[in-house]
C-alpha cells in the first residue's frame, strides 16, 4: 500500500471553504433559523428576553432529543412513526412498574429502558425480516402502542393517568438526572438542554467519524451497494431503531420526573414533529444525506415558532399552519441550496 | 498450478426456473476469463454465485482447490473474491474516500474512542487512484459526480487495494463510450498484470477478445462453448456470441424484408437455396 502524501491540487479553487459551507446539509436550516429569529424579534417584543430564550430552548430540547435519532434513522433511509407514543410508553412503564411493585423508582427506570429498547429492536427486526416499508411496520407499532398505553393504564391504574410516584424512594435522584433545572443569571435552564446537546455531539461524532456512521450513510444511500461491500445492513438498521428507542426512554423519563404522573394519551402526533425537525435540518426523505446538527437547528426553529406565536400574542390555533408553511419553505430552500452546491462542484 | 476459482457443472434453480445449468469455468492468477452471453443467458446468476450473493444448487465451486459454498458477499471478500457489480456498489451521495473504504474502514483509537482513520483514508484514496492514473481533484466530492468510467476505475482500484485475488467485473464497459471503455479495459489488463485472476462478464465480443485468455459462452442458462484465446478468432467469437446460425437466418430475413416493400409476403420465386427456409417460415408453427 502506498501512503505517499499527494500534493494539494492546483485545480482546487482556494474558495473551497465557501463551497464546503454551501455543501453542508444544515445550511438551509441555519438560514431558515436566522430568518425566523429575526422575524419574531420584530413581531414579538418579549421574544428577545432571556427568559423567553430559555423557554424556547427548553421547548426545542424536548423535540430535539428525539429529532437526533430520528434524523440518524432518516439518513439510514427509514421512518419511525411509533417514536411519539414510544416516549409515553416508556414513561408509563417506568411509573407503573415502580408503583405496582412499590420498588425504588430506579428499578422502573431500568426495566423501562430494557422494554423500550426491545420495542426499538422489534421495529428494526420486523423491518429487516419482512422487508416491508418502514411506514407500514412502524404505523402498526404506533397503533398498537397507542392502544396498549390507554388499555393497560386503565386496567392497572384505573384511570387514564398513572398514580403519583413523587413520594417514592429514589424519586429525587432520578428527578435530578432527568428533570432538574438551574437558575443561571435569572434564566432557568433545564437539564434536557444538556441531554440534547450531548446527544447532538455524540450523534455527530458517530456519523462523521466512526465506521457505524459510514454504514448509516451507505445503508440509506444505496443499501444494495452497502450489502455488496460487506456492510452489516441488518445490524445497522436495527441499531438505528434501538437508538430511537434509547432517546424515547430519555424523553419518557423526563416527562415522568417533570411531574410525577403520566397521561396515557400523550405523545400521539409528536412523531411528525421529530420528522419535521429532521427534514428542516436537511435530512433527505429518501435517505443517505443529512446531519444531527441540522436536526438540532430544526428543533430550534420549532421551539422559536411555537413560543414566538405566543409571545406575539397571536391566536395559537395558527401554530400548525405556520409549522406546515415552514416545513414546505425549509424543504424548498434545502433543495435549492443543495442544487447550487452540486452545480458548483 | 491450481486455478484460483474453478466452477464445475454449476447449476442454479429459482423454483422451477432453470437460471443456470452445468456451467464450468476457471480462472488462474494473471489470467482473464471472459463470460459472454446475451441478455437472460445467466451471466448475472453466475456472477451472484461467485460473489456469494446466491448459493449454487448443484455442481462444485472450488476456491484454490478447496470446495466451497459462500454464505454471503463478506465470505467471498474474505476469500479474496472482489466483485464490481454493474451498479458498481457505490453510494452516489457519499464522498469518494468514504466509498473507497466502505465496509472495510480502518480505525484508530480504542474502546468508545475507536474511530475511522480519516486522514489515512483520504490520503490513501488519493494515492491509490493516482497510481491507477486517475487524478482526482477532490476526494471529498460525492462519487456520483464522477463519470461512469472513473467510477468503474474507483471500484477496481478499491478491489485491488483490498488485496483481491480474483476480480469479478460485471459488464464494466456496458454503459461507456469508446474512449472510456478503453480506459477501463486498460485497468482490467493492469489488474491482470498485477497477478490477479479476472472474470470479465460482457456481451461485447470485441472487448472480450482484446483482453481475454479464456472465453465461456452462455446461452439460455447453459454453456454454449468454452474456448482459449489461441483456439478462436474474433470473428468466430462474434459469430457464436451473436448466435451463429441464428445470425445467418436473421440476415436472410432482413434481406427478404428489404426485397419485399411494404410488408407484402415474400415473392414466390425465392432465390435458389433458400426455398427450404422460406417455406418453413411461412407455415404456422
Amino acid at each position: 500500500m502506498s501512503t505517499a502524501t499527494a500534493p494539494a491540487d492546483e485545480r482546487l479553487a482556494p474558495a473551497g471553504a465557501v463551497r464546503r459551507l454551501l455543501g453542508r446539509p444544515e445550511l438551509g436550516a441555519v438560514v431558515g433559523a436566522a430568518a425566523v429569529f429575526v422575524f419574531f424579534s420584530f413581531a414579538a417584543d418579549s421574544f428577545l428576553r432571556a427568559s423567553s430564550l430559555s423557554t424556547v430552548l427548553y421547548s426545542a430540547s424536548t423535540i430535539g432529543i428525539m429529532a437526533v435519532p430520528v434524523a440518524l434513522l432518516m439518513i439510514g433511509g427509514e421512518f419511525d412513526l411509533s417514536a411519539g407514543v414510544m416516549v409515553t410508553t416508556s414513561a408509563l412503564f417506568s411509573s407503573m412498574f415502580s408503583y405496582q411493585l412499590t420498588a425504588n423508582v430506579w428499578v422502573g427506570v431500568g426495566v423501562s429502558l430494557l422494554v423500550t429498547l426491545a420495542l426499538g429492536f422489534f421495529n428494526g427486526f420486523m423491518l429487516t425480516r419482512t422487508k416491508l416499508p418502514s411506514f407500514i411496520i412502524t404505523l402498526g407499532t404506533f397503533l398498537m402502542l397507542t392502544g396498549l398505553n390507554l388499555g393497560l393504564t386503565k386496567l392497572i391504574s384505573g384511570g387514564v393517568s398513572t398514580k403519583a410516584i413523587g413520594d417514592m424512594e429514589g424519586f429525587p435522584s432520578a428527578q435530578a438526572l432527568f428533570a432538574s433545572q438551574w437558575d443561571v443569571g435569572g434564566v432557568t435552564l433545564k437539564v434536557t438542554i444538556l441531554w440534547w446537546l450531548a446527544l447532538v455531539a455524540v450523534a455527530t461524532w458517530i456519523l462523521l467519524r466512526t465506521r457505524a456512521g459510514n454504514w448509516i450513510f451507505a445503508v440509506g444511500g444505496n443499501d444494495a451497494a452497502a450489502r455488496a461491500v460487506g456492510v452489516p445492513v441488518v445490524r445497522t438498521r436495527i441499531g438505528l431503531y434501538m437508538g430511537v428507542a434509547l432517546c424515547a426512554w430519555i424523553s419518557g423519563q423526563h416527562i415522568l420526573f417533570s411531574y410525577d404522573v403520566v397521561q396515557s394519551g400523550e405523545g400521539v402526533g409528536n412523531e411528525f414533529l421529530y420528522i419535521i425537525a429532521a427534514v428542516i435540518g436537511g435530512c433527505l426523505m429518501t435517505g443517505g444525506y443529512g446531519s444531527a446538527v441540522g436536526s438540532a437547528v430544526g428543533a430550534f426553529i420549532f421551539g422559536m415558532t411555537s413560543n414566538g406565536i405566543v409571545y406575539a400574542q397571536w391566536n395559537p390555533d395558527w401554530f400548525k399552519f405556520f409549522l406546515g408553511a415552514m416545513l414546505l419553505l425549509a424543504t424548498l430552500l434545502n433543495a435549492w441550496v443543495r442544487r447550487r452546491a452540486e452545480e458548483r462542484r | 498450478m491450481t486455478a484460483l476459482v474453478k466452477l464445475t457443472g454449476v447449476s442454479k434453480f429459482y423454483g422451477n426456473v432453470r437460471a443456470l445449468e452445468g456451467v464450468s469455468l476457471e480462472v488462474s492468477a494473471g489470467e482473464i476469463t471472459c463470460v459472454l452471453g446475451d441478455n437472460g443467458a445467466g451471466k448475472s446468476t453466475l456472477i451472484k454465485i461467485v460473489a456469494g450473493l446466491h448459493q449454487h444448487d448443484a455442481g462444485s465451486f472450488e476456491i484454490e482447490g478447496e470446495e466451497t459454498v459462500l454464505a454471503n458477499p463478506r465470505a467471498a471478500l474474505d476469500r479474496g473474491i472482489a466483485t464490481v457489480h454493474q451498479d458498481l456498489a457505490v453510494v452516489p451521495l457519499m464522498p469518494v474516500w468514504r466509498n473507497f473504504f466502505l465496509g472495510s474502514e480502518p480505525t484508530t483509537g480504542r474502546g468508545p474512542f475507536r474511530r475511522m482513520d480519516v486522514s489515512f483514508m483520504r490520503r490513501t484514496t488519493r494515492a491509490e487512484l493516482l497510481r491507477m492514473g486517475i487524478d482526482l481533484r477532490d476526494v471529498d466530492q460525492p462519487i456520483g459526480t464522477l463519470s461512469g468510467g472513473e467510477r468503474q476505475c474507483v471500484a477496481i482500484a478499491r478491489a485491488v487495494y483490498f488485496g483481491a485475488k480474483v476480480l469479478v467485473l460485471d459488464e464494466p464497459t456496458a454503459a461507456l463510450g469508446v474512449k472510456q471503455s478503453g480506459v477501463v479495459l486498460k485497468y482490467v489488463a493492469a489488474a491482470r498484470d498485477a497477478g490477479l485472476g479476472v472474470v470479465l462478464i460482457t456481451h461485447n465480443p470485441h472487448h472480450a477478445h482484446l483482453v481475454g485468455d479464456r472465453f465461456v459462452l452462455l446461452k439460455r442458462g447453459v454453456m454454449a462453448g468454452s474456448h482459449t484465446r489461441d483456439s478462436i478468432t474474433l470473428d468466430e467469437l462474434t459469430r457464436q456470441m451473436a448466435g451463429g446460425s441464428e445470425l445467418d437466418e436473421l440476415s436472410h430475413e432482413l434481406a427478404r424484408v428489404a426485397q419485399s416493400p411494404q410488408g407484402t409476403p415474400p415473392a414466390p420465386a425465392a432465390p435458389p437455396g433458400s426455398a427450404d427456409r422460406t417455406r418453413r417460415d411461412d407455415t404456422p408453427r
